[in-house]
């Protein structure tokens, strides 16, 4: 009898473990091939052989460079844009307007569910005029960008702000004689720069990875690029495809680096933050 | 309620084992019919593994579930007609109170107005009529443990498990909830186990209360038995409190700073052993001869817990934990001198540490 | 609030009533941010719905809307949203039984880690570096179309499927399945095994336990979750761009033909019109999804 019970939960328990194991090999083929056949495609002579010809042609096409230069510098001045904008007010907020805190929380959220595409059809009569009246340069595509990527990193920011006490670390450095911008600066600022770090990350990974607001405000920023370089050559294009997928995984590590590491109590997951990180949206 | 009489449920050499590590070392447990035996334990002894085995939720690596007469060791947990009292939230959330009772029911393929009659039936019994159309989430912790017992005994089962029934609520709904599961259990006359951590919980509910330590039961026996005579210094140490304190065994007794105290088990050789002395077996004494003597000290701490009060006594060498009526301890604030006196309760003695530390 | 004390009261009050509550300036420090996406986020939004109802002229009319009775836009739409149920149902069953696999491992296992990890980094993996891996996989010259039509399997003798919208189909599931991962892992976690036992020991089976339990307790978690899956699908427009450069049948894509004079014939007022159509779905079915969210809270 007891033999039976033995067998009734151990053949469970074997089942479960081959439906488990089967939906991991399936998943993993699902999602590895595409990416290894990126790799593979762009090391991939006409004759079948393997070659870095793609990859070592990329700098001879200056259209190319130049967007990789235009995404590369759009991404700084976003994340600076960003960080100006967002951690000064949410302290703000914290500190002395938390009835705001959910317009604040609501408008910085909002993005998420406004789909790019129709963002473009509203900007693009101001980029009409942005372009005639001030500047027809492609750096003027970060004041949209801020607003894509404010979601992602309000909620860093966020999560780093609720792991300390910005009121008491606030009164304290007051009591104790500092100025408004020396309690951002020497109190605040070094307390989340984890989260900072986070969200900075994100939203170079999100710029690097835009498409849709470029292409259709006519920006050629590396994304749009790609798309145009594969008509002519896919080699080269996909080559660019991976080093940039290369890149916001290098980006991924860091981010678990040094989000893992030095704070051991308010360890915020990168896993949650991790999110739009290869950040090509959809 | 049906006329329902308790069968008897035994326990044979059970043996579990979780890879290296043993949970359950060949426990034998007989319950006879309707008796309501409480295992207690620290966590990890292996009560819950015990109760989970007698349940069907676990399978044994060695020995036997008899319920009834009947071996079902074999038997799957939907098959053995028990029911069961998790330790918090096991309702299902998504039901109302009644169909959460009715569901066991609705399992043996009763028809839904004789099961929701019956459901309400089981809510009364539980003091739960009004809430029947509630959910787990409007309902208390303690509204929630009374619908799970409901649930479990609807089935009509021949033995109802309790895991730790009480551990998640507050201290007042407690004990209120102890006293009504003993109601109902006796009421119904089922037979009964019940895990707990809570030694106050399991001598006040328990017709036998078994000691579990690293997956052995230390002792079984009647509450009163196993806090005035402890068969193990683990059992005098996890139910109540205890003060161990240096003495010498001679002839059945133990010498303690000049007090002879007789021993649990008087056929014991001679020599040096520490004895383990209930705080409620010592008293103060504030008249004679204060300044001398092996069992005066000063009182540097009282606690107050309502009607009884827990004096910590400074000997010079050890302290010594003293449970009196408040009234005897608000004669003795902290910093007055005081003589213990050692009621002749028979005591355990515990060799192993016998030697003398270098305090 | 309005206390008109004796002189020597009001003196008293006099200099901090200046710096106290009712002339505060607070919110001044919020002016910043609040001016940026009133500029940024708020006026687009006023620009797209008052030019839907403007033409040519700037002259109020109609016509936008009824242009949406285009039959290439009601295809569009109809497409689109036939694309965003399918991927989203099979996106919602996959991704379901990848959470179950997961939650059935250990809570703190690696191999929970790392696939919650995957999921967040794939559930934003879209657009162009999407598009680009299918066409190096599966695409006319990716090695396993090769590999398949060299062992007399190939997939493509009747039509290129992968630049149309059954491409799109097997395409967005890419990022559909670890959304699913993602969103409807929480509610897994919240079936607590003491439901499980409780089913067995008042004498339910498996069978029994899934029907009367697990399932009804997991359904407006996956209906919620499939509704997620067929906003982000719906809105979604880069990798049906990169992908598909002919004919544009995706609404997306509409949207973004009738403000190009290269493809489309410049129709701006059309475009929001489109965009506004798109708007109200998606958010009818946000709303949606966080009514059945909120059930699932209560539950799990």
């Amino acid at each position: 009898m007891a033999v039976a019970a033995r067998s009734i939960q151990r053949t469970r328990w074997i089942k479960l473990q081959v439906f488990r194991y089967v939906v991991f090999l399936l998943a993993a083929i699902f999602f590895l091939v595409p990416l290894g056949a990126m790799v593979e495609f762009s090391t991939r002579a006409n004759d079948g052989s393997r070659t870095l010809d793609y990859w070592k042609a990329i700098p001879s096409y200056p259209d190319l460079t130049g967007a990789i230069a235009a995404s590369l510098q759009l991404a700084v001045i976003t994340s600076i844009v960003m960080l100006v904008l967002l951690v000064p007010t949410m302290v703000w907020v914290r500190l002395k307007l938390p009835r705001l805190t959910r317009i604040i929380e609501f408008m910085s959220l909002l993005p998420l569910t406004i789909p790019a595409i129709v963002l473009v059809v509203g900007l693009f009569p101001m980029y009409i005029w942005l372009n005639n009246n001030l500047s027809d340069s492609i750096l003027t595509l970060s004041l949209a960008y801020v607003v894509l990527v404010l979601p992602y990193c309000y909620r860093a920011i966020d999560a780093g702000l609720g792991a300390i006490d910005v009121k008491t670390l606030t009164e304290a450095a007051r009591s104790l004689g500092a100025s408004w911008f020396t309690v951002m600066w020497r109190v605040i600022v070094p307390n989340i720069s984890n989260a900072i770090l986070n969200a900075t990350l994100l939203s170079v990974a999100l710029v690097l990875g835009e498409y849709t607001i470029a292409n259709n405000l006519l920006y050629n920023n590396l994304q749009v690029e790609l798309v145009h370089l594969a008509r002519d050559n896919a080699g080269v294009s996909i080559a660019v495809a991976v080093a940039a997928l290369l890149f916001a995984f290098a980006l991924l590590v860091v981010l678990a680096f040094v989000g893992g590491r030095p704070r051991r109590v308010h360890d915020e997951p990168a896993t949650a933050l991790a999110g739009p990180l290869a950040a090509s949206q959809t | 309620m049906t006329e329902r009489s308790g069968v008897e449920v035994r326990l044979e050499n059970l043996v579990r084992r979780y890879g290296t590590v043993t949970a359950l070392d060949g426990l034998s447990l007989t319950l006879a019919p309707g008796e309501l035996v409480a295992l207690l334990g620290p966590s990890g002894c292996g009560k819950t593994t015990a109760l989970r085995l007698l349940a069907g939720l676990e399978e044994a690596n060695d020995g036997r579930v008899v319920i009834g007469g009947k071996d079902v060791t074999g038997l799957p947990a939907n098959r053995r007609n028990i029911g069961m009292v998790f330790q918090a939230y096991s309702l299902f959330p998504h039901m109302v109170a009644w169909e959460n009772v009715a569901f066991g029911l609705q399992m043996r393929h009763v028809g839904v107005d004789e099961r929701k009659k019956r459901a309400l039936d089981m809510l009364e019994l539980v003091g739960l009529g009004r809430f029947a159309n509630r959910y787990a989430s409007q309902m208390s912790g303690g509204q929630q443990q009374r619908v799970a017992l409901a649930r479990a005994l609807a089935i009509q089962p021949q033995v109802l498990l309790l895991d730790e029934p009480l551990s998640a609520l507050d201290a007042k709904v407690r004990s209120r909830l102890r006293d009504e599961i003993r109601r109902v259990q006796l009421e119904v006359g089922i037979t009964t186990l019940f895990v707990t951590h809570d030694q106050e919980e399991a001598l006040a509910i328990a017709d036998r209360v078994g000691v579990m330590q690293a997956g052995k039961l230390e002792q079984l026996g009647p509450p009163t038995l196993v806090y005035s005579r402890p068969a193990t210094p683990f059992v005098a140490d996890f139910v109540g409190l205890t003060n161990r304190m240096e003495g010498t065994v001679r002839r059945g007794a133990v010498e303690i700073r000049g007090a002879s105290i007789p021993l649990v088990h008087p056929d014991v050789p001679d020599g040096p052993a520490i004895a383990l002395v209930r705080p409620e077996a010592v008293a103060l004494a504030s008249d004679g001869d204060m300044q001398e003597g092996p069992l005066v000290g000063t009182v540097i701490a009282v606690a107050f817990l309502g009607a009884v009060s827990r004096v910590t006594v400074d000997l010079g060498d050890t302290t010594v934990l003293v449970q009196v009526p408040t009234s005897a301890a608000s004669q003795h604030p902290a910093g007055t001198r005081v003589r213990l006196e050692l009621r002749p309760d028979p005591v355990l003695i515990q060799r192993e540490e016998a030697v003398p530390a270098a305090s | 609030m309005t206390v008109a004390g004796s002189p020597a009261v009001t003196t008293n009050v006099g200099r901090p009533f200046l710096g106290g509550r009712r002339f505060s300036l607070d919110w001044v420090g919020a002016v910043p941010y609040l001016a940026y996406v009133g500029l940024f986020l708020i006026l687009p939004s006023v620009i797209i719905g008052i030019g839907a109802l403007l033409d040519a002229n700037n002259a109020f009319t109609l016509d936008n809307f009824r242009n949406l009775s285009r039959s290439y836009v009601v295809k569009a739409t109809i497409d689109t949203t036939v694309l965003s149920a399918i991927t989203a149902f099979l996106g919602a069953v996959f991704g379901a039984l990848l959470a179950y696999a997961i939650v059935t491992g250990s809570p703190n296992g690696i191999l929970r880690r790392l696939t919650i990890s995957a999921s967040g980094v794939l559930a934003q993996f879209g657009g162009v570096t999407l598009a680009f891996a299918f066409i190096a996989s599966i695409g006319p010259a990716g090695f396993v179309y090769l590999f398949a039509q060299a062992h007399g399997f190939d997939f493509y003798k009747q039509d290129l499927w992968l630049f149309e919208i059954p491409g799109l189909d097997l395409v967005y599931l890419y990022f559909q399945i670890p959304l699913m991962v993602l969103v409807f892992l929480p509610a897994l976690d919240g079936i607590k095994p003491q439901w499980r036992e409780a089913a067995e020991s008042l004498g339910g089976n498996t069978w029994h336990y899934w029907r009367h339990v697990a399932g009804p307790l997991l359904f407006p978690a996956f209906l919620g979750s499939v509704l997620l899956l067929f906003a982000n699908a719906f809105s979604a427009y880069a990798t049906a761009n990169a992908l598909i450069n002919q004919g544009q049948p995706v609404l997306a894509q509409q949207i973004a033909g009738a403000l190009s004079s290269e493809v489309g014939a410049y129709e701006p007022g059309f475009a929001k019109a489109i965009a506004i159509e798109m708007i109200i779905i998606v958010t009818l079915v946000t709303v949606l999804y966080t009514l059945l969210q909120r059930r699932t809270a209560r539950w799990l």
